[in-house]
C-alpha cells in the first residue's frame, strides 16, 4: 500500500509531512489542499518526518492536510510528440492548460494520445536487445524518432515480436520482449525516466572532437564548441547573453535544440514562441520550431520547479541522444537554478557556503555538466548532447560561486564583457579571457586539419596572439600618447582592431552577417590573416589609422554581402587595390 | 476588523519579536490573514500547532493575551470599476475619505500568466520625451525602472510619462513615499484632470515599513482586473522599489533567515521577478506596463537591488543633470530599452533606428572631445562641431522638458546633423540620407 502522510508544518514551499510508512529521498508526493493536489518532492527525512518541497504556492495549506506518496522520483514521460512543444519545468504541456493564468495543481499530459505515427520496425523477432536498443522508428517532424527498449530495463531480452509497419498511437503495443526468465513484456512507445538520474544506455563516452558549427564567428573560429561539448556564457545584464543564446539556438547545426528558460523573462520566451515558427533552419530549410523543444520556467513561476526544469530538459536531451541525434541544450540561466537551490537550502536551515549558496553547489553543477557528452551507442552509431549554459553573476563579478564552480567543469568559456557592450562591440565576448579547451584536444586538431585545413589551428592561434599584442599596445598608447610609441606599434594595434571589427564583431540582426558558414569563416580568416601578415609603409600614425579604417570598412561591407556575389567580389577587388598602394 | 459570529478567538501568544508573534492555534491556512488586537497580520510559518504571524504594522504594544482572529483568506482586494479615481492604503482601505470599494474580491499576489497566452509586445508608448521615445522607446507590456539617485526628479518624470502615455488606467504604487511626494502626485493628476483614471495605493514614510510589502501586489491585482477583464491598457508606477526590498530584508532578518548579498534575502530575485513579471501584453489588447523607480546609493548599480532588478526588467533609464544646458536629461549612454527594436522603424518612421544610433555615436564623439579639452589638448574642427552638436542635441532632444512626437524628433535630429556635419560624417545608409537630409 502506498505511503500516506499528514502535513505538520509549513514554511513557504517547504512542508513537513509525518508519514505512516517508508518514503525515499526525492520521492514524489501529492498534498491535497482544498481539493487540489499539489505535486511535491521529498528532500530530507528525519524520523517519521519527511521534508518536502512543493512545486507550487502553498497558500491556504493547513496542518492536517493529507499527502499521498507515489513511490517514484520526479519523472518525465518520453515518446514521440515532444518536438515543437512548450513545456513548463515539470513537463506539463503549456498549450493544453486552460485559461490565461496558470492554475495551481493543473498537470497536463506532455504527449499526444490520439496522434497516429508511421511506425517502421528496426528489430526483428529473435534479436537480443538491452536497454536503449532500437526496436523501431517513427517520423517526428522529419526526425527519425527511435522507439527504444526502456532505459530502466536491466539485462538482456529477446525480441518476441515487433509490430508491422503501419500507423499506431503511442499507447498501442509495438513490441513484445521476453526476459531471461521467459516472461513476456509488452511495450508501447512511451517510457518514463527519473530526471535526476543520467541516462547511461550507451557503450562508451569518448572525448568529443567534432566541431559543432554555430555560424557565430567568435565561437567557431576562435573558441569552437564541439558536438557533445560543454560551454558557459557569463555576463552582467545588458551585455547580450540572450541575443547570443538565441543566435546559437537558431543557427547551430544540431538535429534537436532544447531551450530551457530557467527563471528568466517571460517576454524572452514569447519571442521564441513568436519567431521560431516563422524562421527557417539554415541547415535543412525547415521551420526552426520543428526541431525545438522549449522548457519554460520563467522567473515568476514556482521556484522549486525551476530547479526541476534544467533536469527535465537534460533528460529529454539524453533521450534524443539515444536515437543517434545531435542535441543542443541551452539553459538560460543556471544562476537562477543555483538561486533556487539556495532558497531551499536556506529554508532547510543548512549551514551555508559562500554567498549563502549550499555547500554542495559545486558537486551539483559538476554532475549536471557531466551529463552532456558525445556517446557511442550500443549499435556503434553516435549521438551527442552539447550543453551551453548562461550565468548571471551578481553585480557582474565573475568571482562569485556559480561562475567559479561552472568554470571548473565547462570546457568553453565565453566571457561577455561590460566594456565591449558599452562600446557596442557585439557579440561582447572578450577574445582574450575566453577560451575553448577543445582547441588543445589532439582529436579535435586532427578533425579540423581534415575538415578545414591543416594550418587552421595555427592561424587561429596567430590571431589570438595578435589580439593580445594589440591590447598591450593600446594600453601603452593610452599612457604614452600617440606620439610616444613607434609607428609600427600603431600598425600592430590597428591589425588587432581589424580582427576585432571583421572577425569578432558580428551583427546578430543582419540577415547575412548573423550566420557565417564555416567555409566563409575560413575565407575571411585567410583574408584577415593575409592583411595582418603584410608589412605596410607608413610615415605617421594618422596614416595608419586612416588606412586601416578603409580596410575595415571594405571587409565589413563584404561581411554584409552574399558570399562570392558580384558585390562581394567588387569589394574584394577594392581591397586588393588599396593594399597594393600601401605595401612596403 | 469586525469579527464574525462563531469565529474562534485565540489569546495565547507565546513569542513576540519586533515584526512577528507566535501563538498556539489549529486549523490555520498558510498565507492566511489574521488580526492581532485589530492589527493586520499574515501567517508566515506553521510548525505543528504553533503559528507565526508577521504583523504588518509592527508588534509595538501587542500583549501576550492579545485577541487573535484568523480570517480564512489571504490578503485580497475588492476590484471593480469604482476603484478608478480612488486612493488606498497598503491594505486596500480608502484614505481619501470615500466609501470602501465594492466588487469581486480577489487574492493579491495571484498566479502567473501562462507564457503561451502572452503576446509579443509591439505597441509603442509615446511620452513626448525624446530621451525615451527616440533613444529608449517604451512598449506596452514592458517593465522598466528608473535607476536614480534620491535627489533626482524621477517622480516628476514619472508623473509626466504617466499623463502623456495613452493608457486607460494609471495605477500608482507608492512605497515609503514622502507625504510631500504623495501630495505632488495627487495635485499633478488632479490638475491634469486625470484623477478619474488613476488608482493609488500609498504607503508613506509615516506608515509602518513592513506594510509596503503589500503595495506592489495590491497595485498589480487592480491592474490585472482592468487588463484582463476590461481589456484596458494599464500603466503601473511603482516608486520606490528599493524601499520595498528594504522591507523584505527587515522581515527576513526578523525570521532568522541567512542573508545573501548586501543583507538582502536570498529570495530577492524571485520576489522582485514575481512583481515585474506581471507586466504583460494580452492578445485581446489588454496590457500591463510597469514603470518603476529603484533608487541607488551613490550610483552603485552592483548593489543587490539594482543588480537583480537589471536582470529582471527590460532595460533601465538613467537621469543626469547636464551642466552645459543646466537641465536634467535622459542619459543616452547607460539607458536601455530592450524592447525598442520591436517598434522602432516599424511603428515609427523607417529612419528611426539609424538616426538614433548616429546621434548617440556623435554624442559619444563629443564626450571624447570634451575629455581632450579637459586634458589640455587642441581640438580639431570636427571636435568643435561635435561639441556644438552635443549641446543642441542635449537641449532640443535629451532634456526631459521636451514634448514632441517621434516624427518631429527625427526631423529635429536631421536638422542638427545638417547644421553641424556632412552626410559622410553622419554615416547613415545612403537611401535614408537622400530622402531626409535637410538642405
Amino acid at each position: 500500500m502506498a505511503t500516506k502522510g499528514i502535513v505538520k508544518g509549513i514554511v513557504s514551499n517547504l512542508v513537513t509531512v509525518e508519514v505512516d510508512g517508508a518514503v525515499s529521498q526525492n520521492e514524489i508526493c501529492y498534498i491535497s489542499v482544498g481539493g487540489v493536489k499539489l505535486m511535491s518532492e521529498v528532500i530530507k527525512v528525519i524520523g517519521k518526518n519527511a521534508y518536502v518541497q512543493v512545486f507550487e504556492s502553498t497558500r491556504g495549506m493547513r496542518v492536517g492536510d493529507e499527502a499521498e506518496f507515489h513511490g517514484h522520483m520526479l519523472e518525465v514521460t518520453l515518446g514521440p510528440g515532444m518536438l515543437s512543444r512548450n513545456y513548463d519545468g515539470l513537463q506539463n504541456d503549456l498549450d493544453k492548460m486552460e485559461g490565461i493564468f496558470l492554475k495551481r495543481g493543473e498537470y497536463t499530459f506532455p504527449l499526444q494520445n490520439e496522434q497516429l505515427w508511421d511506425f517502421e520496425p528496426i528489430a526483428k523477432a529473435g534479436d537480443k536487445v538491452a536497454a536503449g536498443d532500437w526496436l523501431g522508428k517513427v517520423d517526428e517532424n522529419h526526425q527519425p524518432h527511435k522507439i527504444m527498449v526502456p532505459f530502466a530495463f536491466a539485462g538482456t531480452y529477446t525480441v518476441k515480436r515487433v509490430a508491422k509497419a503501419g500507423q499506431y498511437t503511442i499507447k498501442d503495443i509495438i513490441a513484445v520482449l521476453t526476459d531471461a526468465q521467459g516472461a513476456d513484456v509488452e511495450l508501447n512507445m512511451i517510457q518514463k525516466w527519473p530526471v535526476k538520474k543520467a541516462i547511461t544506455c550507451y557503450k562508451a563516452k569518448p572525448r568529443p572532437f567534432k566541431l559543432l558549427e554555430t555560424g557565430v564567428r567568435t565561437m567557431d573560429t576562435l573558441n569552437p564548441i564541439v558536438e557533445g561539448g560543454t560551454g558557459f556564457i557569463p555576463g552582467p545584464f545588458g551585455t547580450g547573453k540572450t541575443v547570443m543564446q538565441h543566435a546559437i539556438s537558431k543557427q547551430a547545426e544540431a538535429d534537436i535544440v532544447i531551450i530551457a528558460a530557467c527563471g528568466e523573462r517571460a517576454n524572452e520566451v514569447v519571442e521564441v514562441f513568436a519567431e521560431f515558427p516563422h524562421l527557417d533552419d539554415p541547415h535543412t530549410g525547415r521551420k526552426l520550431m520543428e526541431r525545438t523543444i522549449i522548457i519554460a520556467n520563467t522567473s515568476n513561476m514556482p521556484v522549486a520547479a525551476r530547479e526541476a526544469s534544467v533536469y527535465t530538459a537534460m533528460t529529454i536531451a539524453e533521450y534524443y541522444r539515444g536515437m543517434g541525434l545531435k542535441v543542443l541544450l541551452m539553459a538560460d540561466s543556471t544562476s537562477r537554478w543555483a538561486q533556487a537551490l539556495r532558497e531551499m537550502s536556506n529554508r532547510l536551515e543548512e549551514l551555508p557556503g559562500p554567498d549563502a549558496f549550499p555547500m554542495d553547489l559545486s558537486a551539483v553543477v559538476a554532475n549536471f555538466y557531466a551529463r552532456a557528452g558525445y556517446v557511442e551507442l550500443n549499435n556503434g552509431l553516435t549521438g551527442s548532447v552539447t550543453f551551453i549554459g548562461t550565468v548571471s553573476p551578481a553585480g557582474g563579478n565573475l568571482k562569485e560561486p556559480v561562475t567559479e564552480n561552472t568554470k571548473k567543469v565547462a570546457r568553453c568559456f565565453y566571457a561577455l564583457e561590460q566594456d565591449r557592450a558599452d562600446r557596442k562591440r557585439y557579440p561582447a565576448i572578450n577574445p582574450i579571457d575566453s577560451y575553448s579547451k577543445y582547441l588543445e584536444y589532439p582529436e579535435f586538431q586532427e578533425y579540423i586539419s581534415h575538415h578545414i585545413s591543416p594550418v587552421w589551428i595555427d592561424k587561429v592561434n596567430e590571431i589570438k596572439t595578435r589580439m593580445l599584442r594589440g591590447k598591450e599596445i593600446s594600453e601603452q598608447i593610452n599612457i604614452l600618447g600617440d606620439d610616444g610609441v613607434p609607428v609600427e606599434y600603431h600598425e600592430v594595434y590597428w591589425k588587432s582592431e581589424l580582427i576585432d571589427f571583421v572577425i569578432l564583431q558580428q551583427d546578430a540582426f543582419d540577415k547575412i552577417d548573423s550566420v557565417t558558414p564555416l567555409k566563409r569563416q575560413e575565407y575571411m580568416l585567410d583574408k584577415v590573416a593575409t592583411v595582418c601578415r603584410t608589412d605596410f609603409r607608413f610615415d605617421n600614425f594618422n596614416e595608419v589609422s586612416d588606412f586601416f579604417k578603409k580596410i575595415i570598412n571594405i571587409l565589413k561591407q563584404m561581411n554584409y554581402s552574399d558570399f562570392e556575389s558580384d558585390k562581394f567580389e567588387k569589394f574584394n577587388a577594392e581591397l586588393e587595390e588599396l593594399m597594393g598602394g600601401q605595401t612596403a | 476588523m469586525a469579527t464574525k459570529a462563531f469565529q474562534k478567538i485565540f489569546t495565547k501568544i507565546t513569542q513576540i519579536t519586533k515584526a512577528t508573534c507566535s501563538l498556539k492555534a489549529t486549523g490555520v491556512g498558510y498565507d492566511e490573514l489574521a488580526s492581532v488586537d485589530g492589527k493586520l497580520a499574515q501567517v508566515v510559518k506553521i510548525i505543528g500547532d504553533e503559528v507565526t504571524l508577521q504583523v504588518f504594522s509592527g508588534t509595538e504594544g501587542i500583549r501576550t493575551n492579545a485577541e487573535v482572529v484568523f480570517m480564512g483568506k489571504s490578503p485580497s482586494l475588492k476590484v471593480g470599476e469604482q476603484l478608478a479615481g480612488r486612493f488606498f492604503n497598503a491594505y486596500g482601505e480608502p484614505i481619501d475619505g470615500g466609501p470602501a470599494p465594492e466588487g469581486k474580491e480577489v487574492e493579491i499576489g495571484g498566479p502567473s500568466v501562462n507564457p503561451v497566452r502572452r503576446k509579443q509586445p509591439s505597441e509603442l508608448i509615446a511620452t513626448g520625451i525624446a530621451g525615451i521615445d527616440l533613444n529608449n522607446t517604451l512598449v506596452t507590456g514592458q517593465k522598466i525602472p528608473f535607476f536614480a539617485d534620491p535627489d533626482q526628479p524621477f517622480n516628476q518624470v514619472m508623473a509626466m510619462v504617466a499623463l502623456r502615455a495613452e493608457s486607460d488606467k494609471i495605477i500608482l504604487g507608492g512605497m515609503g513615499m514622502t507625504n510631500d511626494d504623495y501630495l505632488f502626485f495627487k495635485n499633478t493628476f488632479s490638475n491634469a484632470g486625470a484623477l478619474d483614471r488613476i488608482i493609488s495605493f500609498i504607503n508613506t514614510t509615516e506608515d509602518p515599513s513592513v506594510e509596503r510589502i503589500l503595495i506592489p501586489d495590491m497595485s498589480l491585482a487592480a491592474a490585472e482586473y482592468f487588463a484582463v477583464e476590461k481589456h484596458e491598457k494599464v500603466l503601473v508606477l511603482l516608486t520606490d522599489m528599493t524601499n520595498y526590498a528594504d522591507a523584505l530584508a527587515i522581515v527576513s532578518n526578523r525570521m532568522d533567515q541567512i542573508p545573501s548579498k548586501d543583507s538582502m534575502p536570498g529570495s530577492l530575485y524571485s520576489d522582485l521577478a514575481k512583481i515585474y513579471e506581471k507586466a504583460v501584453q494580452f492578445p485581446d489588447g489588454g496590457s500591463i506596463t510597469i514603470i518603476a523607480v529603484t533608487t541607488l546609493s551613490g550610483g552603485d548599480i552592483t548593489h543587490a537591488v539594482p543588480d537583480n532588478t537589471g536582470y529582471i526588467t527590460e532595460g533601465q533609464l538613467y537621469l543626469r543633470r547636464d551642466s552645459d544646458i543646466g537641465k536634467v536629461i535622459v542619459d543616452p549612454f547607460r539607458s536601455l530599452s530592450r524592447l525598442k527594436q520591436l517598434v522602432t522603424g516599424k511603428k515609427t518612421r523607417e529612419d528611426h533606428p539609424q538616426v538614433m544610433n548616429a546621434a548617440i555615436r556623435l554624442y559619444a564623439d563629443a564626450a571624447n572631445a570634451k575629455t581632450k579639452l579637459e586634458n589640455g589638448f587642441d581640438l580639431t574642427d570636427y571636435d568643435n562641431r561635435t561639441l556644438a552638436f552635443a549641446k543642441s542635441y542635449s537641449d532640443k532632444l535629451l532634456a526631459i522638458d521636451v514634448n514632441l512626437d517621434t516624427t518631429e524628433m527625427l526631423d529635429t535630429a536631421w536638422t542638427l546633423f545638417a547644421t553641424n556635419f556632412t552626410p559622410a560624417e553622419v554615416n547613415i545608409k545612403q537611401e535614408l540620407t537622400d530622402k531626409y537630409w535637410k538642405q
